[in-house]
């Protein structure tokens, strides 16, 4: 393989080494090479720069703390834990960062409208919150079985003004609700701005959401040295699509002594086939408009994938971490249903943070790791959004795991 | 000359509209699915294409979608939609299209796709979701067989890229009438005779409109600008329906009927 440089991708064509492209109908293609034309030309603006720090701080509540977790620490017996505070961010997640940044963008494009697909519901309810803010229409797709498991964000994205469409095809959930957004949005092309809530996607997506996510990581990495005078050693993090990773990690790669490690969900372990572990268990292939790591049979059809998290629960993951996996520069490791929530209970109990379950999965594996790191290293793990959402997962699962 | 030249040109000679049909290879099953191909080109289809079914089709309506999933069900691969293709053409010298999404065709690997393609008879590979920018690869083993790539070009493509996607344009060319997914429409789509004559100035190839044709009137209304017309989610359905024959005459009909 051609030796790529992470530092420079993606290339014209929004290629990350092999990865990443535009894998869509013509009838897409125009409007991506209108998207990434207005992108580049946002980020030259200084006005558009202002802005979106601007929103960041006094809308989102940024900077998010890095929160020095002594409880969790001690119990984890290793390394002390960091967590980046995402889950205080406005709408409880990371994902307002990127819309906000897309609705910026939309405004400037002259669109009214916005659209979203949606799993955990986090980026629906972050896309109809800046929808609402700045005035627009806000359509949600969302599969049917994501709608039962995450009731209180259906409710919440109504309230705040948008259109929840269920998605009945396929497993109804995130996969089949993205495939249903890219097959409205090529109807509703004129006048609709897709906003892609992860790294996934055709170009420009994977590069303008790990961009708009990175303040994540330039937080952290700066906040870390405030605290520590020093990089940390591990920055841990989950990936469903990758867009928390994405932005955390991305500060970070030519810090070449700290470590990055990717969780994906194990969901009832790789062995069972019932998981969401693109990389660790995918192969290259291409899936909603991008080449990557992909979950699929022998004949390239798309497998459905399993997490208790409904935000992990997707097929594939965006292209650059499969270029990170690829270069080494990124470690990526599965984690359980069961151990993700434990670690959802633990962190409860000792720091009276609930997590979301998406995140828990970047705890159990700091927790994995806090030994070998040792005392005296120290772990930042993102902490992408909070758990309130959750509530009704958990306590099915324990029941379900009790009896 | 390749199969659907000849077929155009044949064609045009006799002043006729081509009628390209589509269906599910493998729906609901591989044995009726045969016997709704060889029905079709026994009726009046100029050009086959071949639909390999895809799990996750985002450019699909609700009855194509459908019948992918049948198709799955019932165990196809694309080496079996081959093999089809294969028995077919003992039959028949109509040009087969193979028609589908990347990730399948990826995954059999470009390369042997091309020359198992070409040695089952298949004349030209037409795939929804690898637009210009990323099908080099693929277009350059389909060269080497004498296979052709068939452009997509839709209402949103902007005049200056369509000289680029012409350029490279073989057999014959696909314009997508509307915004949207396949399926049946209620009116054909506005400003089909504009976006066709712009094509025109690019291109010699034929070329042949569809997404939204469902019956004799909306086909003869597409094909006035064009050389040949496009049904597919009909076709399915009235395969489905038994009705294949009935739909193939009232399209073959209207097309052939001179217009007042």
């Amino acid at each position: 393989m051609k030796r790529v440089d992470m530092n420079t991708v993606p290339d014209a064509n929004g290629h990350f080494g092999v990865y990443g492209g535009r894998y869509v109908a013509e009838t897409l293609m125009p409007a991506l090479i209108e998207v990434e034309k207005a992108y580049r030309a946002a980020q030259a603006d200084p006005a558009f720069e202002a802005e979106f720090r601007g929103l960041l701080k006094h809308y989102v509540g940024r900077p998010s703390p890095l929160y020095f977790a002594p409880r969790l620490t001690e119990a984890f017996g290793g390394a002390t834990i960091y967590l980046k505070r995402e889950d205080l961010n406005h709408t409880g997640a990371h994902k307002v960062n990127n819309t906000l940044g897309q609705a910026i963008l939309a405004r400037r494009m002259g669109k009214k409208k916005l659209m979203a697909e949606t799993g955990a519901g986090q980026h629906g309810v972050a896309t109809a919150t800046v929808a609402a803010r700045f005035g627009m229409e806000c359509d949600v797709y969302m599969g049917e079985e994501d709608i039962r498991r995450q009731a209180p964000n259906v409710k919440r994205m109504k309230l705040l003004g948008a259109r929840v469409i269920p998605v009945t095809s396929g497993t109804k959930t995130l996969k089949d609700a993205m495939s249903e957004a890219l097959r409205e949005w090529v109807a509703a092309v004129d006048t609709t701005f897709y906003v892609i809530g992860t790294v996934a996607g055709p170009h420009p997506y994977p590069v303008m959401v790990r961009d708009f996510q990175s303040v994540i990581g330039i937080e952290t990495r700066e906040q870390f040295i405030e605290a520590e005078s020093r990089l940390p050693d591990l920055v841990v993090a989950c990936v469903g699509g990758g867009s928390n990773a994405a932005g955390m990690f991305y500060p970070f790669l030519k810090d070449v002594g700290v470590k990055l490690v990717g969780v994906e969900a194990a969901g009832h372990g790789i062995a069972t086939g019932q998981h969401a572990a693109s990389i660790e268990a995918g192969r290259a292939g291409i899936l909603h408009g991008s080449k990557s790591y992909v979950l699929q049979d022998a004949e390239g059809q798309i497998l459905n994938a399993h997490s208790i998290s409904a935000g992990l629960d997707y097929p594939g993951v965006g292209p650059e971490h499969a270029l990170w996996a690829d270069l080494k520069r990124v470690e990526y490791s599965g984690i359980t249903d069961a151990e993700a929530v434990a670690a959802f209970h633990e962190l409860a109990l000792l720091e009276g943070i609930i997590p979301a379950l998406e995140s828990s999965h970047a705890l159990a594996e700091a927790r994995k790791r806090a030994r070998s790191v040792g005392k005296g290293g120290a772990i930042v793990v993102c902490l992408s959004g909070r758990g309130d959402k959750d509530l009704e997962s958990v306590l099915e699962y324990d029941a379900r795991v009790k009896s | 000359m390749s199969r659907i030249e000849e077929a155009f040109k044949r064609l045009s000679k006799g002043n006729r509209k081509a009628l390209v049909g589509f269906l599910v290879a493998g729906d609901p099953d591989m044995e009726r699915s045969e016997r709704d191909c060889r029905t079709a080109l026994e009726n009046g289809v100029d050009v086959l294409e071949l639909g390999v079914p895809f799990s996750d089709p985002t450019a699909d309506g609700p009855v194509i979608q459908a019948a992918g999933q049948r198709s799955l069900a019932a165990g196809t691969t694309v080496s079996k939609v081959l093999a089809l293709a294969k028995r077919l053409r003992r039959d028949f010298e109509t040009p087969i299209v193979l028609f589908g999404y990347v990730n399948p065709f990826f995954n059999y690997g470009y390369e042997k796709l091309a020359q198992d393609a070409a040695a089952a008879g298949v004349d030209a590979f037409l795939v929804v979701d690898l637009p210009f920018e990323e099908s080099g690869e693929f277009r350059v083993h389909l060269d080497k067989v004498g296979l052709d790539f068939v452009s997509l070009i839709a209402p949103t493509t902007p005049d200056a890229r369509l000289g680029t996607l012409l350029r490279e344009a073989r057999g014959f060319v696909y314009y997508i009438m509307v915004k949207g997914v396949t399926g049946a429409r209620a009116e054909v789509a506005e400003d089909v005779a504009g976006h066709l004559a712009r094509l025109k100035m690019h291109t010699r190839l034929p070329v042949a409109a569809g997404f939204g044709v469902s019956n004799g009137i909306q086909a003869r209304e597409a094909a006035r600008h064009a050389d040949g017309v496009v049904v597919g989610s009909a076709l399915v359905k009235a395969a489905g329906e038994g009705r294949l024959v009935a739909l193939i005459t009232e399209i073959r009909q209207a097309l052939d009927t001179e217009e007042k």
